[in-house]
């Protein structure tokens, strides 16, 4: 494959940054999407030029590291896969494809395509965890739990905080993300206990580190490479008006 | 309860009750609206029912108080929105993953707004304190919709309303936390027979009196 390749460069947290265009030769539809990337830095760091610096880490879609804006969705054109997962077969040849960070003002840009996810991480800390000290692995019989209940804190709790809500978001809000964790703990009883809290807590961090409102477009639902589904948002805002109640 | 009306949810919250409060209201003015089209009696009946009843005078400043607080809670929602990406995408497919209706509430609540004004003033002010120049309500309805100029905004208003309401009903509910599987379907499915009684329904009235005029 031949293709024009439009890319954000940024050279770090405060320069301003532009699009650059690169045609890149030899490209097989066998690689992923990172891969060609990967490609595209070998020769940009032959011909004595910076390469383009984005993140990944497992390449096995389950980490949550790798994240693009590319040809104006997230992940790319495929449904349900990461960029690390995404083929080059999704491309035509002679194409332009288009390669943007993630947009939003929770998640400044570092460099190029690298934007800073620290916002995700303060969420979590505010209360996306049980307090409880876990030891070891318990014997799995001890504590019964519904299979259905199981079934539906485990698709909450399938999301890898790629940040792919938000960067699809047109108002650049976090809910799906809160939702899903907030509806996980909340369904199990080692995370009931501490439900009221965690909702109060995870929503004013949301709300505190600049994240828009969510108006229901179901973008992120669309777009999440885990599918998790907006419902998990419904149960955020039962769980926090009932904990508002409480409160 | 504190902070709840300043969080991000307890706005939602707001608007969805504000919202939900507005789309009743849609359907009282409707059934009042299609006695034109069978008795001018029982509208002007109707529509004097409604202006001196004081328990509905009531309701008018609670209707107020709704649209004023779903307009004012809109805009702060959408300027804190827009403030949250302040660097747009060049590139943007937005339409692979949302309704254009769901992305452009605030346009078409915008839209509507104008029209809520136009209509405000053609009727409701001159009904309460214009000069009714001894016309009743009923012919002072009619005699516009007869205008075609005027029957056009309205039906074009009822359209944004419709585009409106076809991402109001559901996402109502998913804001107050009324989403599963099942129901949210139901929800699509009711929304939408709702979406289209509600602006046929409308469209028809300046309609029926417009077309005799027209032939």
């Amino acid at each position: 494959m031949k293709l024009k390749l439009k890319i954000w460069r940024q050279k770090n947290r405060n320069s301003k940054g532009k699009f650059e265009i690169y045609d890149l030769d030899n490209v097989s539809e066998e690689m992923t999407f990172l891969e060609m990337l990967d490609y595209l830095n070998s020769k940009l760091i032959l011909e004595d030029k910076e390469p383009v610096a984005f993140d990944s880490d497992c390449r096995e879609g389950i980490c949550g590291m790798c994240g693009l804006y590319i040809n104006g969705r997230t992940h790319g054109p495929e449904k349900e896969v990461t960029t690390c997962q995404l083929s080059m077969k999704a491309f035509k040849d002679r194409s332009t494809i288009t390669v943007e960070p993630w947009r939003s003002k929770a998640f400044p840009v570092i460099k190029d395509l690298v934007v800073d996810r620290t916002s995700f991480d303060q969420l979590i800390q505010a209360g996306g965890y049980i307090s409880a000290d876990t030891g070891a692995a318990p014997e799995a019989n001890s504590i019964i739990i519904k299979k259905e209940t199981v079934d539906r804190a485990f698709d909450a709790g399938i999301c890898i905080g790629c940040g792919a809500c938000v960067a699809t978001c047109k108002n650049a809000s976090a809910m799906l993300f809160v939702g899903s964790k907030v509806t996980q703990l909340a369904l199990l009883p080692q995370g009931k206990a501490e439900a009221t809290i965690r909702a109060i807590s995870m929503v004013a961090k949301m709300d505190e580190l600049g994240f828009g409102n969510c108006t229901n477009t179901g973008a992120c639902e669309a777009e999440c490479p885990k599918g998790i589904s907006i419902s998990n948002i419904a149960k955020l805002n039962r769980e926090y008006l009932y904990a508002k109640i409480q409160d | 309860m504190s902070n709840f009306f300043s969080s991000s949810i307890g706005k939602k919250i707001i608007m969805s009750i504000t919202g939900l409060f507005l789309i009743l209201f849609l359907l009282l003015h409707l059934s009042i609206n299609l006695l034109l089209i069978f008795s001018a009696e029982a509208f002007n009946t109707a529509s004097h029912f409604m202006a001196t009843n004081p328990v509905l005078k009531v309701m008018q400043y609670v209707l107020a108080a709704g649209f004023i607080i779903h307009i004012t809670w809109a805009s702060l929602l959408t300027l804190q929105n827009q403030a949250a990406r302040p660097i747009k995408y060049n590139t943007n497919s937005p339409a692979r993953n949302s309704t254009w209706s769901s992305r452009n509430m605030f346009i078409l609540g915008s839209l509507i707004f104008i029209f809520l004004v136009i209509h405000l003033s053609d009727f409701f002010y001159v009904m309460k304190f214009g000069d009714m120049a001894g016309k009743s309500d009923y012919e002072l309805v009619t005699s516009t919709f007869k205008i075609w100029y005027y029957a056009l905004i309205y039906i074009v208003g009822f359209v944004f309303l419709g585009l409106h309401l076809s991402h109001s009903f559901h996402s109502a509910f998913q804001t107050i936390g009324l989403n599963n599987k099942i129901w949210m379907k139901r929800l699509k499915v009711i929304g939408t027979i709702y979406l289209f009684i509600v602006c046929i329904g409308f469209a028809i009235i300046p309609l029926y009196f417009l077309i005799p005029e027209l032939f």
